[in-house]
């Protein structure tokens, strides 16, 4: 009778473990991925280093002395000027010597505060909705903040009443103007978007039709080209008496072309609705409004809501095609800034901020989406 | 299809002027206290902002010239940046009382866009810049060169016309933009740069090292930039023109912010100074626009050195835009 022995184990083999195994899975696991992956490797390293060096390690970070909340920080003995900087690498002291303008722009000084207290409403705002969640009232108080807010930030920053000075909107710039067209822009437009949304769902034949028509100009037209019209081309029409607004013109063009893509984005939500939600609805006797405020939007807005976020991230990135109709938003600033001949050429440094600004306040945008969408997630799924 | 655009264009422009050309511009200006005026967004020594927000520039000291003049006031100024494109646009529909936007005065724009240009505040023109390890001295040396130019700009037609007239072949190395042409230059992509000739300067200054490249003498095309109004209302035409021509008297005579409170025994001299004579009964400004002026902006040569002359870093030699009595053509018809 044979014996058997049970042999040693045998070691895993080194390919099949840990970080080796890792990689081969994961950058090895073909040469077409090998390939790519040494390749991608090679444009790192072709392009991290000089960025590194350029944006940090030989940059210039002499800021002078920097009061911070009534701390003074002192960096160096003198703030670096233009010449001191050198070309090679990056000058950050441009950005510090320029910051009131990358945020407010041409907005008196006096007066900015104004602007900071419309940014601590918003948080506000923002910190209440989420502290009421539970409260018995909450969508009055939600309500009541929806209409005040947009009043109330409107008397701020524009004054001529209450006291205030008023401030005519071509002083308006910076990262300020880029959040009032992006958020005016959004926030009018979203009513008008579920309105046109609804019209074209609409059986009555001269809406759905209007509404049609409306969205399907809107899109077939780039945002540039109503922009254009917007500021070139309706003036034209108007007496110097009736001469209104350029940054009001910019907003309807804004709101306008957001709308039809926000109605399409919400159409596909309604459509999505199964049948027998409208039945059930017209089943139990409710008329047209009750219907949709009360069983179809809150379902339809719902799913719509990744498709709403990446469409109003995209509108808050054409914003700064208001530069070339002579707005200055956080952009335009960027080349009115490198012209002082002070702090001449200085674009690159300024592109960069300005980078890095959109790309902070737009992920906060889309994890926020994120947030909202977890939040209102009742559907019972595994 | 581009031209039946130009013509509508210019139909509508026509219809601005005259729905525009009622209301005195003038009063205008004195009832809502402030000189609506076109700059551009961002031209070093031309129109820009300082770190404090504050407009700088010689294109803005015309602005500010003018608001002294009808306001008492140089700083009752409602800056309006405009873009090339809807400059004439903000003129011809009222949106700015005037324009004062490093703009060429051509027949085109004068003749039949209803516009008025009011002089001229600096002679600009196309201009050439190498490095000056190369060792030329002059553009005539330049054949064979590879040229740095901005695409769709009539500097390019300007070259290719200068090129052919004088038998110079060259490479063009064409990019879209002021930063993109310079990073060319530098990079070495050409040997040469070329666009108008107060571009060159702040080119240089933004380059990596100023003191390596070198501004050819040749200018091949004029470029006179100046003040705008519109058409049809000769009165305010007379303020802008006046308060420019001013400026430049005030430098013949050697008048400055700082010596304008002086009195002196030159008659024309108190002429311009509102203390004798009543030219200010024609233009229907106060008796002493032309001092406030001075005042408040300073001479031609004042607001010159201050924002582009050689002890700024754009640093632009007075050349063409000296006066006559220099060698240069700045010339205003006398205050008398």
């Amino acid at each position: 009778m044979a014996i058997y022995e049970l042999n040693a184990p045998k070691k895993v083999p080194i390919t099949q473990i840990g970080a080796i195994r890792w990689l081969r899975h994961n950058l090895f696991s073909s040469w077409i991925n090998a390939a790519l992956t040494i390749l991608a490797i090679y444009m790192l390293y072709i392009v991290i280093p000089p960025l590194l060096d350029w944006m940090i390690i030989s940059a210039n970070f002499k800021f002078g002395t920097v009061d911070l909340f009534g701390y003074s920080i002192e960096f160096s003995e003198a703030m670096a000027t233009n010449n001191d900087c050198g070309r090679s690498a990056a000058c950050w002291p441009y950005i510090y010597e320029k910051i009131y303008m990358f945020t407010y722009g041409f907005y008196p000084r006096e007066e900015s505060w104004r602007p900071d207290a419309v940014f601590w409403l918003t948080l506000g705002a923002f910190i209440v909705i989420k502290l009421i969640k539970n409260y018995k009232h909450k969508n009055i108080v939600f309500l009541a903040i929806t209409i005040m807010y947009p009043i109330v930030s409107f008397i701020l920053i524009s004054g001529g009443s209450f006291g205030l000075v008023h401030v005519e909107t071509h002083q308006w710039g910076g990262l300020m103007l880029t959040l009032v067209i992006a958020s005016v822009g959004i926030l009018v437009s979203f009513p008008i978007g579920i309105l046109l949304a609804l019209g074209r769902q609409s059986n009555l034949k001269v809406i759905n039709f209007l509404s049609t028509i409306f969205i399907e100009f809107i899109r077939a037209v780039p945002l540039i080209t109503i922009l254009f019209m917007a500021s070139f081309v309706l003036p034209l029409f108007f007496t110097e008496s009736m001469d209104f607004d350029k940054l009001l013109r910019a907003l309807i063009g804004i709101a306008l072309f957001q709308a039809a893509y926000f109605a399409e984005v919400v159409r596909g939500g309604l459509q999505a609705i199964p049948k027998g939600q409208y039945e059930a609805a017209d089943a139990v006797g409710l008329n047209y409004v009750k219907k949709n405020v009360l069983i179809i939007l809150p379902q339809a807005l719902k799913i719509s809501i990744p498709n709403l976020v990446g469409s109003s991230i995209s509108l808050f990135k054409d914003t700064t095609l208001v530069l070339i109709i002579g707005l200055m938003d956080m952009l335009a600033m960027v080349n009115m800034t490198s012209n002082d001949p002070y702090w001449l050429g200085r674009e690159t440094e300024g592109f960069v901020f300005v980078t890095m600004v959109m790309w902070v306040l737009l992920y906060s945008m889309s994890r926020y989406s994120r947030k909202l969408e977890y939040r209102f997630n009742t559907e019972h799924t595994n | 299809m581009n031209k039946l655009i130009k013509i509508s264009a210019v139909s509508l422009l026509a219809m601005g002027v005259y729905s525009g050309a009622q209301a005195s511009t003038l009063s205008d200006v004195q009832a809502k206290g402030s000189v609506s005026c076109g700059v551009s967004k961002g031209l070093a020594g031309f129109s820009a902002a300082d770190s404090a927000g504050v407009w700088t520039g010689v294109d803005v000291d015309v602005c500010r010239a003018v608001a002294a003049a009808t306001l008492g006031d140089a700083t009752k100024v409602k800056f309006v940046p405009l873009t090339a494109k809807e400059r004439f646009t903000a003129l011809q529909s009222g949106e700015i009382d005037m324009l004062s936007r490093n703009t060429t005065w051509t027949i085109t724009r004068d003749a039949s866009l209803g516009l008025n240009f009011a002089g001229v505040n600096y002679y600009d023109g196309q201009g050439f810049m190498v490095k000056s390890s190369l060792g030329i001295n002059s553009a005539m040396d330049l054949g064979g060169a590879a040229v740095c130019i901005q695409a769709g700009t009539t500097t390019e037609l300007n070259l290719a016309d200068w090129g052919k007239a004088n038998n110079i072949d060259y490479t063009s190395v064409v990019s879209d933009t002021n930063a993109q042409t310079l990073s060319n230059y530098d990079s070495g992509r050409c040997d040469v740069l070329t666009t108008d000739a107060s571009g060159l300067y702040s080119m240089r200054a933004a380059s990596n090292d100023p003191s390596e490249h070198v501004v050819l003498p040749e200018i091949i095309s004029k470029e006179p930039l100046g003040p705008v109004v519109r058409q049809g209302d000769d009165a305010w035409f007379n303020i802008v023109r006046w308060s420019l021509n001013a400026m430049i008297t005030a430098e013949e005579i050697g008048v400055t912010s700082a010596t304008v409170d002086d009195v002196s025994n030159n008659p024309e001299r108190e002429r311009l100074m509102g203390r004798s004579g009543n030219t200010h009964e024609y233009v229907g400004l106060n008796s002493d626009w032309t001092y406030q002026i001075v005042k408040q902006v300073g001479n031609y040569s004042e607001s010159f050195e201050r924002n582009i002359g050689v002890n700024t870093p754009i640093g632009i030699a007075r050349g063409v835009n000296a006066l006559w009595t220099d060698g240069g053509i700045l010339y205003s018809p006398p205050f008398r």
